[in-house]
């Protein structure tokens, strides 16, 4: 069976000849028609139509979009915020980046909408430092929608007033997270907040209630308030309602973003039929399927279970290439459907070397509050490390287990989980290849082979 | 500091983007590093003053995040992309070959003064790997051959420069230089 056709509602525009980033392009496509009539309907009604879609974060977690904004405490009598998340940094997730270069205005849109709904009269757009033209884009876009009465005082005539301004980053990961990302914006360190009581949606940016919601997320409100959230539920599975934007990169013929029916294509069917299989000569050996902290499969492994379909449970038996790429299915076999970003490793990719690349990563990105996670990062890393450019020991893999397996649970926010999944499902599944290293080592190894660490 | 007016106007200008000063401390810091291509001595002190902070506030911050420098650099900067998916299609590749290009090791100024090369972590371009962002403009799918045609770009343009420079020697250079 072929692979579905893609389903661009998000990526709509993405790469069309013609179109542009400006306003006026914007609403020729018949831009900002949703936000104009949305608020002339009462918030609590566009809110509804948000919980009834049943949208799910695209940051990474996968928490309902609807459930997010009920949690938002609107009798403190305090200011509500909005921050959107545009920090996009988890290596191999590449989707916010087009939006908001190719169309920022459908993420404003999005997300006035989203402010007038949730009573916010001030916003931020906290973008990722290393995206300077992408600040300087959204900046413009704001000033040209300002200018038009989208944005800022009196929005569409109502006497509603917002404004939103792009804050960038400085380059660290960890800004990402939510409590880490409003420390940032507050202009400290972005060290996370603990959870109790800094729930963003009581006690967020200046200890008022916040909504963080991510880029692709945002756009999804504005799909929804145009289309009505039942039908966006007819999009997708249940459950998993809307469309994914899988980011796949690595060894595949054709990497690249892809928008699908969430749920509706399989791991096989986006590998092989739409980014055209291994590369010449070279065979699928392991994929990551959300985000390098989303625990990798190995192909070749089976998946075996019950699972609900409609009102029965059913017994699944599956390969990797036969998973749905939607959260629920990639949660069932024990990893995640996270941020999107798939990366593909082939055969000439050595197991221990791309976790010590990995390893690196996360340890340079360890915000250092937790002592867990900044020294067990660390010392993942210095292990994986030594294990490549020096001595490789058979206790190596018991040995980073036991470090990994010390950390989730432990540490403030969910980097503690992120940084161990990589070692422990590596470990699990390619735990010969670690056990093996110091022989296979000895062996020199082919000159296309990259170097990873 | 000794900073453009159209650097301080716009400081004056942002800090009026948030109801409490403090958040200005990251775009305060970027625009500075935008004008003197490093944070000099004495920034904490002079970003402290002007959102009523104490120094250390304004150093942690400083010291928090990988973008912000305390030293000058070449006169462009390359970052190659050193994570997974880059490293898989050869980003080490890459970074070596901009080394080799310009006689320099990662995270130095090149003894020409023209580049630095840092190697840094994912830049949110993983379908085009290996990514390089040099100064504000990413390069996609940079091979090694695509690195040296960019880096023989840069040199070509050094060039140019310094006999510009040769003709008019009186106009000041870059402050990166200093």
């Amino acid at each position: 069976m072929p692979a579905p056709a893609q389903r661009r509602i998000i990526f709509a525009h993405i790469d069309e000849p013609g179109y542009t980033n400006d306003l006026p392009c914007y609403l020729k496509h018949g831009g900002y028609e949703v936000l104009k009539k949305a608020v002339t309907r009462p918030p609590q009604e566009l809110i509804d139509e948000v919980k009834k879609s049943g949208l799910r974060g695209r940051g990474g977690a996968g928490f309902p979009c609807g459930v997010k904004w009920g949690l938002v405490d609107r009798k403190s009598g305090k200011p509500i915020y909005l921050i959107v998340n545009a920090d996009e940094s988890e290596p191999g997730t590449f989707k916010d980046r087009y939006i908001m270069h190719q169309d920022p205005h459908q993420l404003i849109e999005g997300t006035m909408i989203s402010c007038f709904a949730n009573n916010v009269k001030l916003a931020y757009i906290y973008i990722r430092g290393e995206m300077p033209h992408g600040a300087r884009i959204l900046e413009k876009a704001l000033a040209e929608a300002r200018a038009a009465g989208f944005v800022g005082q009196n929005i569409c005539g109502t006497g509603y007033s917002c404004d939103i301004f792009v804050h960038r980053g400085a380059g660290a990961y960890i800004c990402g997270e939510e409590t880490g990302l409003i420390e940032s914006l507050e202009g400290k360190r972005a060290n996370p907040r603990i959870k109790p009581p800094y729930f963003p949606a009581v006690l967020g940016l200046y200890q008022c209630p916040t909504i963080v919601n991510n880029v692709e997320t945002l756009c999804h409100v504005k799909y929804i308030v145009e289309h009505g959230g039942d039908a966006f539920t007819r999009i997708g599975t249940p459950n998993n309602t809307g469309t994914r934007i899988f980011c796949v990169s690595g060894h595949v013929q054709k990497p690249g973003y892809y928008e699908f029916e969430a749920g509706k294509i399989t791991m096989g069917e986006l590998l092989n039929d739409v980014c055209g299989g291994p590369l010449p000569g070279r065979k699928f050996k392991a994929v990551i399927p959300g985000g390098s902290s989303a625990k990798v499969m190995r192909f070749g492994e089976r998946y075996k279970g019950k699972r609900k379909v409609g009102a029965d449970m059913v017994d699944y038996d599956w390969g990797v290439e036969d998973v749905p790429m939607d959260f629920d299915s990639l949660g069932m076999i024990g990893t995640m459907g996270g941020s999107g970003g798939v990366i593909v490793m082939d055969d000439t990719v050595n197991m221990v070397e791309a976790l010590a690349n990995i390893n690196a990563f996360y340890s340079h990105e360890s915000c250092g509050q937790c002592t867990p996670c900044r020294e067990g990062s660390l010392w993942m890393k210095k292990i994986t490390t030594r294990m490549v450019h020096g001595e490789a020991r058979a206790e190596d893999a018991a040995l980073l287990k036991s470090v990994a397996d010390q950390i989730p649970g432990r540490t403030i926010c969910a980097f503690g989980e992120a940084c161990s999944w990589p070692t422990q499902s590596f470990i699990a599944k390619f735990g010969d290849e670690f056990k093996g290293y110091a022989d296979a080592k000895k062996v020199a190894k082919p000159t296309e082979e990259a170097t990873l660490i | 500091m000794n900073l453009k007016s159209a650097t301080l106007q716009k400081i004056d200008e942002v800090i009026t983007h948030y109801p409490v000063k403090r958040s200005a401390t990251l775009p305060l810091l970027h625009l500075i590093q935008e004008d003197i291509g490093h944070l000099p001595e004495r920034t904490e002190e002079w970003v402290a003053a002007k959102l009523g902070l104490e120094p250390i506030n304004v150093y942690e911050v400083i010291t928090f995040y990988p973008m912000f420098r305390r030293k000058p650099i070449g006169r462009r900067h390359i970052k190659v992309c050193r994570t997974l998916s880059c490293a898989l299609v050869g980003g080490y590749k890459t970074c070596a070959q901009f080394e080799q290009e310009f006689n320099t090791h990662r995270g130095e100024v090149s003894p020409d003064g023209e580049v630095t090369v840092d190697f840094v972590e994912c830049l949110a371009s993983c379908g085009t790997a290996p990514v390089v962002l040099i100064d504000d403009d990413l390069h996609e799918n940079v091979d090694c051959a695509k690195a040296k045609s960019l880096s023989d770009q840069i040199k070509a343009e050094a060039r140019v420069r310094s006999q510009e420079s040769g003709v008019r020697s009186q106009e000041p250079e870059s402050r990166i230089h200093t």
